[in-house]
């Protein structure tokens, strides 16, 4: 139990997830768990392609397609990834194998761990039930516990909560 | 002496401070757990994360390239 001045003190954050590929499920998930961590109440609302990232089994992919910002590591260098490289058949699955090497040589996480982590603190988990009707998901392949809820429920949190963020 | 230890070495962020928290889970309150990290992120990032739960940073201090951290449990 929270005593007063610990329940003065309570902060939230809530976070619209969006977007499910490998490089973007990490701002969700380290801000999740992180708060989590600090003892701030989370609330993640996944919508639309976020979806996915609630799926018991995971299988995260990115593209180089359209990010000139994407820049590799390469031999102390930086190499960008022309848009037509990302169409040649395999390029995409070896972009998300190096990004998915890299993040364990330098020690980052892995977004199944950090999901586990968000799971683990207690962080609230809402699926979209209109995106979830319309790609056709069934909570049944998701993982377990999470919430179904809409516009209104996540709006109804938004407005207690301290922070709120759109990923 | 702490009465706890992590060692978060070669972890990145925001691992160190995750296990930190499950670590500080399991200890009474006015016991310590001493932390070490070789992420240059987490100096900032322990601050701040005991200034917002209320945990003491009793310590932090660098030796080469490993940061130690000794935190006391609210």
């Amino acid at each position: 139990m929270l005593d007063e001045e610990q329940l003065v003190n309570a902060k939230s954050m809530s976070i619209i997830v969006t977007k499910g590929t490998l490089d973007w499920a990490y701002p969700p998930f380290i801000l999740g768990s992180t708060a989590a961590a600090m003892d701030i109440d989370v609330t993640l609302f996944f919508t639309f392609y976020g979806l996915p990232l609630l799926l018991k089994d995971l299988d995260l992919k990115m593209t180089t397609l359209g990010n000139p910002a994407m820049k590799m590591p390469m031999a102390g260098k930086h190499m960008a990834m022309p848009n037509m490289i990302s169409a040649i058949p395999g390029v995409d699955r070896m972009a998300t194998n190096m990004m998915k090497n890299m993040f364990k040589k330098k020690g980052v996480a892995s977004i199944e761990d950090l999901r586990e982590a968000c799971v683990e603190m207690d962080v609230r988990m809402i699926a979209c039930n209109m995106t979830m009707e319309l790609f056709e998901y069934e909570t049944k392949d998701m993982i377990d516990g999470i919430e179904l809820g809409g516009a209104a429920t996540y709006l109804e949190t938004a407005t207690k909560s301290h922070i709120n963020l759109y990923i | 002496m702490a009465d706890a230890t992590l060692n978060a070495e070669g972890l990145n962020c925001p691992l160190p401070i995750i296990k930190a928290k499950k670590a500080l889970k399991g200890l009474d309150t006015g016991k310590t757990l001493a932390v070490t990290s070789t992420d240059p992120g987490s100096v900032a990032d322990f601050a701040a994360f005991c200034n917002q739960t209320g945990n003491e940073l009793v310590s932090s201090e660098q030796s080469g390239n490993v940061y130690s951290f000794e935190i006391k449990k609210a």
